[in-house]
């Protein structure tokens, strides 16, 4: 099999769709046709040899990334079931929408109207004070680095594994999705990309149990990390001493340490503080700001790498044109 | 038993297709824990009706592509599958003339070798937190094993029997 697949991997990526056809084949021979020994060795034989490929899979797996290449050819055959089994709540959703009366249309409408409004406002005054922000850090002689760039995916209603919090959106490498990208939604840090398919990428949630995120405390920049807890709604803070400086309350936000998730967006709320005077670090439970189970849109974040420079005319112009209005 | 009038490629390749869908439905957040694995089920069902069309190697292969449909480690499905399939290959004369609560004994012990398997190749950390609901897609299962059965059955021998 992995032989075969090699082979197959080989063929320039410009021939994708022809690839791909003869993967499906080759797969589509060894379910139906069974070609493989065909009345030649014993059942003993053939476990054999499925399990030291299946080993030697695991461990390739485990010391080069050299499979993800494989990975992505089959996955081609398996995001069209991901895809349909997505379809049927998609459409009810849908059908749900389209059926809504036309005055809780005009309600919702004339909400949104009214935040797009005040967004916007908010908006101008960020403006002004994030030049500001460059202004200063140029005093100070420090780099910032500022201007993402997002990607709208759309989440698939599939569970991939029941205790990983694990999903899925529509977006793969196609469009230029690669690991260890941030993801956010409207109200926060949702996850990272986990793996990017090429029609398809899995995003790891923050309450993921082998996830954590650098943070700190929007209040007075304390930096620590916020674990998954595998329950959806909590976070874990092991890492605070019983004296530091916390409060119910108060906004953990992403501190851009370790370099994957860009630094000062709202990541969870802390929700209760347990002091344990007998251990070295309290017992402290964050809720994230994020509707990890309710957002459908997801956005994925890419970083600008290039810091923004210290002193340049741009800037002062785009000062001078604030200080105009 | 005439599995050879009675096997069609086209009902295996629907049924494996439905099995690995309902395998990754979202199920409603208490209940997501219970979902079993369906696909074993279907392979389970097939290697004893069909032992000479479907061997290790189809089972392999359709434990390659869980893999990737779940995300798991490329290989860890495939080994499972396999394993199972051989147990099935080796007990299916005998299995065949058990009734369904015996061969339910027997789906236990398997999705516990399954379930086991997981727990000794996957070094997640979830895992280690998830407890004892880690075990429940066994019992559910089993207990899906007849519903299972009784469907491919329907499935497999509607207008076939001659």
């Amino acid at each position: 099999m992995s032989i075969q697949a090699i082979r197959y991997r080989t063929i320039p990526i410009i021939f994708c769709p022809l690839w791909t056809f003869y993967l499906t084949r080759f797969i589509f021979e060894v379910i139906v046709i069974n070609p493989l020994f065909a009345t030649g060795p014993s059942i003993n034989t053939r476990l054999l040899v499925a399990v030291l490929a299946s080993i030697a899979l695991l461990v390739a797996e485990r010391k080069s990334s050299q499979l993800d290449k494989l990975r992505s050819a089959l996955s081609m055959i398996t995001y069209p079931i991901q895809s349909i089994t997505d379809w049927p709540l998609h459409r009810s959703k849908e059908t749900l929408e389209s059926i809504q009366s036309l005055y809780n249309l005009k309600e919702e409408n004339e909400q949104l109207r009214q935040e797009q409004l005040i967004y916007k406002s908010q908006l101008l005054k960020y403006e002004a004070l994030e030049q500001e922000n460059i202004r200063l850090r140029a005093l100070l002689e420090k780099s910032f680095k500022l201007g993402e760039q997002v990607l709208v995916a759309e989440l698939l209603s599939v569970n991939l594994a029941p205790f990983e919090h694990v999903v899925v959106v529509d977006k793969g490498s196609r469009f230029g999705v690669h690991t260890q990208q941030a993801v956010l939604d409207a109200y926060g840090v949702v996850g990272q990309v986990y793996r990017a398919l090429p029609l398809s990428s899995e995003i790891m949630l923050i309450t993921d149990p082998s996830h954590a995120i650098p943070v700190q405390i929007n209040r007075n920049g304390l930096r620590t990390i916020a674990v998954g807890s595998g329950q959806i709604n909590r976070l874990l803070l092991p890492y605070l001493a019983n004296n530091a400086d916390i409060k119910e309350g108060d906004l953990l936000i992403s501190s851009g340490l370790g370099g994957i998730f860009p630094q000062g967006y709202p990541v969870a709320i802390v929700e209760k503080i347990i002091l344990q005077p007998n251990k070295p670090f309290a017992e402290i439970y964050a809720t994230p700001k994020a509707q990890l189970n309710r957002s459908r849109e997801l956005l994925i974040v890419w970083k600008s790498e290039a810091p923004i420079p210290l002193e340049t005319q741009e800037t002062e112009q785009t000062d001078e044109n604030h200080a105009g209005k | 038993m005439p599995e050879n009038n009675t096997f069609s490629y086209g009902r295996y390749l629907f049924s494996i297709i439905f099995a690995m869908g309902l395998n990754i439905a979202a199920w409603p957040q208490p209940l997501a824990p219970f979902n079993p694995n369906w696909i074993l089920l279907v392979v389970i069902y097939w290697v004893l009706a069909a032992p000479d069309r479907v061997g290790i190697f189809s089972a392999w292969t359709i434990g390659l592509l869980t893999d990737v449909l779940t995300g798991r480690m490329l290989g860890l499905n495939a080994l499972i599958n396999s394993l199972v399939a051989f147990l099935c290959l080796r007990l299916h004369k005998r299995l065949r003339q058990y009734p369904i609560l015996q061969q339910g004994l027997f789906i236990f012990f398997c999705l516990l070798v399954s379930q086991f398997l997981i727990f000794w190749i996957t070094d997640s950390q979830t895992i280690a937190r998830a407890s004892y609901a880690f075990w429940l897609p066994v019992l559910s299962g089993t207990f899906f094993w007849p519903l299972v059965f009784f469907s491919l059955r329907a499935i497999r021998l509607f207008r076939r029997i001659r």
